[in-house]
Formats: C-alpha cells, structure tokens, sequence
C-alpha cells in the first residue's frame, strides 16, 4: 500500500532537503523564510509518521507543540523582514553582509 | 668571649665593612677619604689583633676550634653547616691574611690618596680581605668554594677597578674567565668528592675519615680536579696568563693578590686535600712537575720583562711553582712555610715597586728609572731585604723556605725536579737583582735628575713593618740541620711524607742553593752595574718570545678568544638568520596564509552561512547517531 510510514518519511526528508536547497540558493528573504518552514514541516511529517507507525503518543505531542513554537518563530521572522526592509528597503540577503571579511566582497 | 666565638667575628667584619663602605659610596652621602681610610685599615687591624687568641690558642694545644653557626642545607640524614673551623693550618694561614693583609691595607691609604673612588676601592679590598678568611676558615668544601667564588669575584672588581681603561677593564674579564675554567675543575672535583665518600656531614674532617672507602682510581680523579682549580687561582702553566695582566689593578691590589689572598687560595686548598693527596702520590708528582715547570718558565719570563710589576708578577707565579713542588713531594708544611714567608717578601716587593712606581709619575718601565738608592734610601733598603729574601740569602725568610723545599725535594729523590728548582733559583736571584739594579743603583742616564714625586709616609713605613717581618719570619722553620727543629712543621702537624737525609748531605745542598742565589746575582750586577757583560735585552733570539711568554697568551687569544669570536659570528649570521628566523617567519606566513583561508569563509552570505551550520549539524547528528547506535 502506497500511504506507509516508508512514503511518509521519504516525503518529510524531501521537504527537508528542498528547503536546504532553498535555504542556500536563494537570495531573498521570504524564499529563505518559505524553506526554512519547509523544512520545520518535513520535521513535523516525520514526528507524526513516527507516531502512527509505532503505537506511541509522544512523537505526536512533540508535534503538536512544534506547531506552536513555529506559529511563534513566523510572527518574529516577519517582523524582522519588516524591520531589515526599512533598514535597507531590500529584501536580497546580499545587501545584509556587513559582517563580511572586507578582503573577500 | 672563648675563643670559638671571636671566628665568625674575624670573618664578618670585613664583609660587613665592605658593605657599609659600598653602600655609603654608591649612595654619594660620603665623599671624602677620612671615613672610609679609617673604616677601612680599622677593621683588618681589628680582625688581625682579635684573631691573634685564637691563633695562640690553636697553635699551642694543636686542637682546632669549631665554632659552629647554623645549619645551612638539610635534607635528611646529610647537613651542609655554615661552620667555621680553625686548626694549625688555618691559623697560619689566618695570621698572614689577617697580618700582610692590614698592612696592606694602611699602605694603600697613601697609594689611593687622591682617587676619586677611594671608597669603592676600600670596600672591594675589605670584601677581598674577608672572603679569603671565609676560604680559610670554612669547615667544609661547600663554604670554602663560597669563599673561594667571592676572591674570585673581588679580585675582579679590583682588577677592573680602573673601569675607563679598556686595558683593566679586559684583564679582569680575563682573570675571571681564566679563573672559571679552574673553578669549574674544583666544582667537579668537589661534586665527585662528595658522591663517592658519602658523609652525613660534608665536613674535612669527615671527609678523611671516609676516605677509605674510596677505590684509588677516584681518588687521583678528584685529586686531579681540585689541582686544576689550583692551578686556576695560583696561576700554574697552563691556566696562568691572567696574572700579569692583572697588574692593571692599582698597585696594592697586587700586593694583595700576590701576597696575602688569592693566589695563596690553591696552595692552601692542596695543603687542606693533603690527607687526599697523601693516598694518591703519583698526583703528587704531577701537581710537583707542574710546579716545578711552571717556577723556571715563569723566572725565564721575568727576566726578560721591563714592567716593574710584570716582573714581580712572574716572580709570583714562580715562587708559587715552588711551593706547588713542595705539596707535590709531599713536604706540606715546607710549602705553607715558603706560602708564609713568601707573603711577606712578595707584599714588600710589591709595596716598594708601588712607591717607586708614585716617585716616577706612574711610569712602570725599569729602564725608565734609575738612581733611587742614592736619593731615596729609605724605599731602596726594604726593596734590598725583599730582593735578599726572595734570593734566598741567609738570613733572611726566602732562604729557610725555599731551601727547605729544595732540599726535601731532593731528599724524596726528584732528582731533575731539584735540578728543576736549582736553575729557577739562579734566574730568581738573576731577575729580582735585574730590577733592584736597574732601578736602585744604576745611574739612570736617560732619566736625567728629573723631580721625584712625593710619597705619603704610611707607604714608607708600612715597608719597615714588613721588612722586619721578612727578617723575622724564616726562624720559625730552621732546619735541623742548622740547630734548630722546624717549628713550623710541628705547628702545621700535617701528613708530611717523612724523608732521611744526612746532615752533611743537607749542608751541602743548602751550600748548593746559596752558591747559585750568589751566582745569579752576580750576573746581574756585573751586566746591570759594571756593565761588564754587555746588555742583551732585545737582541738575543730568544728575548722576544721570552717577553712575550712564549706567545701562550696569544695562542689562547687566537685559539679561544678569536676562536669563539668566530663560531659566535657564524652562529649569529647561520643559525640565527637562517635557522631560527627562518622558522619564526615560516610560521608566521603560515598563519597569514591559514587566515587569507578562513576570511574567504566568512563572506557575509546568508546561503553560505547556512551551509555551514547544516554541515556542522549534520555531522554533529552523526557523530551522536554513531556513539549512541551502538
């Protein structure tokens, strides 16, 4: 049967590696935001595959407290593009490098 | 008071007075030469005139005093005392340091009269005078190295004691370099010493009674360590060129040096080993040959010399061999009798060559002088009984003691060693009336009737009192040949070897002895006063390396001096320019390069950034993956 915990985890470990990929390729910051909730998702999807595929309640609280924790982050993470926005009026991560080596711009 | 308790004060006090002297100079709240002239002579007198109790009391039971302070190193069952001990020996030796050393003392009050460090020189020669009463006076090899150490210190700073003339400055650094190599055989000798006879309490007496257990092959490498250490402070070939450099010390130093502290320290150092020296005999005849060598190079030099303290200075170095020959055949007691009246001639000689020296405005050539003894008598008859002595001229103290050695070492059957000896003792009366002639009684054509300086009177009579003591001291060893029964010797009461010689043999030899004293200075008057035979000084083949000592100083100079020098050049230029610059800088590319690497990390993108912390993430997880899977 397609719907096993097998299909499940190889789509938790695809968000997480999607959201990688977009963590490091992308330069603006809601692409950067969007994969890291990809990837807080995967987690997720794994947490409560993990759940169902062994009778155990735990995995799935973990999750159901990761949704809160996320929904908190999302709140911060918007106020701080909101706040980078009007420091540099752009949203490219490129513009925010101050801490670079000089040497090496 | 007992007895033992004046010890410690003999040897405080000049100690004490140099740092009270030394700090006042430095200070500058003391100028003027008064105090420290006062201070100064006050406190050698005082150490001569206190010591003389306990001298009297070790010298008439022939028990030691001990006299002990306190406990200095203690680990265990082994202690190192800081304890001072006075037997015959030591008493002996303590009143020649304590008697020529004031006396000495006094005269340079006239001779430093006028010097603008007249303090600093009062507490160096305070400093001299009591670490050479802690060398004597030590109870055990540690303290006497202690002693030992500091006479090499101050005779340093008085050596150097002209620190603007580059001259002075350099024969200090040779005499204490010179030194070093010497000590540096005590110290091993010392060291072995200790390791092998394993006492709890590292002290003479217990060292000869653990004597015993010591195979006789480490014995004569001890023994031959501690020579070299002689040989370092009593200026013996090889290790003796420092001593006639160190005549560019103010005069009295020499006097010292020469008379009453230092150089005497190897003498006494082999007299203090001799129950060690008496277990190894064939050590003995290496210390005696040694001797003997070093007596007849070094009177060979001192007749070609034209410095007046060059001449006395190798006349030392001389009579030093002489009494290195006695200690080597075994005669302990004839050496410290030849120590004793040496002491006393030497400190006269060198005390009337400083007068001499002030009367012609610090000039020190021979030949630049002349005619003393017609307008100065009363410095010319002491320089006479001083020449006299060292000649070994009835009555006065050289003959009794080089004679003694002369005869003992005949007698114990060092045939060429005596033979040795002989020529010696006919270049001492050659070179010593060479400079009495020269200076006293020529005429002195090219020095005209110049204006001789004036002279302080305490250089005038400090010459009497030791005159008289030059007349004087050679009756406490008259032979028994001659009636009397070397006193002396049983004063000592030191492990002589015991040798049997007739009478009419030991007349004859001494009748040997005179004969050539008499030859030598009747070579001298007939070239130097009648000029009969004419001068050859310069022109003989040999003069030149003769004046020069046979280039051993040069050789050193070049084999070590420059030697060093080079090797110092190459290090400075190879090693460190290459080698150890070469691996600083290396390093320090590297760091520059290791961080051009890492800044190029760190270049301020977010995509970046987040690569790394997975990658560290990652590969934290499976690192714990592995350590908890299984």
């Amino acid at each position: 049967m397609i719907w096993n915990p097998h299909f499940f985890t190889a789509l938790a470990v695809f968000l997480i590696y999607i959201g990688i990929v977009g963590l490091a390729g992308r330069k603006n910051l809601f692409v950067i935001y969007l994969s890291l909730e990809l990837m807080l998702n995967g987690i997720n999807l794994a947490f409560v595959t993990l759940s169902r595929a062994r009778p155990d309640m735990d995995p799935a609280v973990i999750a159901l407290l990761m949704v809160g924790v996320i929904a908190a982050e999302a709140a911060i993470f918007l106020a701080m593009i909101v706040h980078l926005f009007g420091l540099k009026r752009s949203v490219n991560s490129d513009d925010f490098r101050e801490l670079a080596d000089g040497r090496s711009r | 008071m007992s007895e033992s308790t004046i010890l410690p004060i003999v040897a405080v006090l000049p100690l004490l007075s140099a740092l009270v002297m030394g700090s006042l100079h430095i200070s500058g709240s003391l100028r003027g030469e008064r105090f420290y002239a006062l201070v100064g002579t006050i406190v050698p007198v005082l150490s001569a005139i206190v010591s003389i109790f306990p001298i009297y009391s070790v010298l008439s039971s022939g028990r030691a005093l001990d006299s002990h302070l306190y406990e200095w190193v203690s680990i265990g069952d082994f202690t190192i005392d800081i304890s001072l001990r006075l037997d015959p020996l030591s008493a002996v030796m303590l009143f020649i340091v304590t008697f020529v050393g004031s006396v000495i003392h006094i005269y340079a009050v006239g001779y430093m009269r006028g010097d603008d460090g007249f303090g600093r020189f009062f507490s160096y020669f305070n400093l001299f005078l009591g670490s050479m009463l802690l060398l004597i006076l030590a109870s055990n090899p540690i303290l006497m190295f202690v002693g030992w150490e500091l006479v090499g210190l101050s005779s340093y700073l008085l050596i150097g004691y002209y620190y603007d003339s580059e001259g002075s400055i350099e024969a200090a650094n040779k005499a204490f370099v010179l030194n070093r190599v010497g000590d540096f055989g005590l110290m091993s000798g010392i060291a072995l010493l200790f390791v092998s006879t394993q006492t709890d309490r590292f002290s003479f007496v217990d060292i000869a009674g653990g004597l015993g257990s010591v195979d006789s092959a480490t014995l004569a490498l001890i023994g031959g360590l501690l020579f070299v250490g002689a040989i370092g402070k009593s200026a013996q070939i090889p290790l003796f060129v420092w001593l006639p450099d160190a005549m560019a010390g103010p005069t009295p130093v020499s006097a010292l040096i020469h008379a009453a502290t230092m150089v005497t320290a190897g003498v006494y150092m082999v007299a203090r080993f001799s129950f060690l020296y008496e277990e190894i005999p064939y050590i003995g005849e290496i210390i005696a040959y040694t001797g003997g060598v070093s007596a007849l190079l070094a009177a060979l030099f001192a007749s070609y010399q034209t410095d007046i303290k060059k001449i006395l200075a190798y006349s030392t170095m001389s009579q030093l061999g002489y009494m290195f020959i006695g200690a080597g055949v075994g005669a302990y007691s004839t050496a410290l009798f030849h120590l004793l009246t040496h002491a006393f001639f030497k400190a006269l000689l060198f005390m009337g060559a400083g007068a001499v020296i002030i009367l012609f405005h610090h000039r020190q050539n021979i030949f630049e002088m002349g005619g003393v003894a017609r307008r100065r008598a009363d410095i010319a008859i002491p320089m006479l009984v001083g020449g006299l002595a060292i000649s070994g001229i009835p009555p006065f103290a050289g003959f009794f003691s080089k004679d003694a050695i002369l005869v003992h070492t005949f007698a114990s059957g060092h045939y060429l060693l005596w033979g040795i000896a002989m020529v010696g003792a006919f270049l001492t009366a050659y070179y010593i009336f060479r400079l009495y002639f020269v200076v006293f009684t020529a005429s002195g054509d090219d020095t005209g009737e110049e204006s001789l300086a004036e002279i302080p009177s305490t250089m005038i009579w400090t010459l009497y009192i030791l005159a008289i003591g030059t007349v004087v001291v050679g009756f406490a060893g008259v032979p028994e040949a001659f009636g009397g029964d070397f006193v002396i010797g049983d004063l000592l009461s030191l492990p002589d070897r015991v040798v049997a010689i007739s009478h009419t043999l030991e007349w004859t030899l001494t009748l040997m002895g005179l004969c050539v004293s008499v030859c030598g200075i009747a070579l001298a008057y007939l070239i130097f006063v009648r000029k009969s035979i004419k001068e050859r000084n310069g022109e003989a083949i040999y003069a030149q390396p003769l004046y020069e000592a046979l280039y051993i100083d040069r050789l050193y100079r070049t084999v070590f001096v420059d030697g060093l020098r080079r090797v110092s050049g190459w290090c400075a230029k190879v090693v460190d320019d290459t080698l150890i610059d070469g691996a600083i800088m290396a390093v320090v590319r590297g760091y520059g390069r290791a961080g051009d690497v890492m800044a190029g990390l760190q270049n301020g993108s977010v995509g970046r950034y987040a690569i790394y912390m997975l990658t560290a993430i990652s590969l934290a997880s499976l690192y714990i993956l592995n350590r908890t899977g299984n």
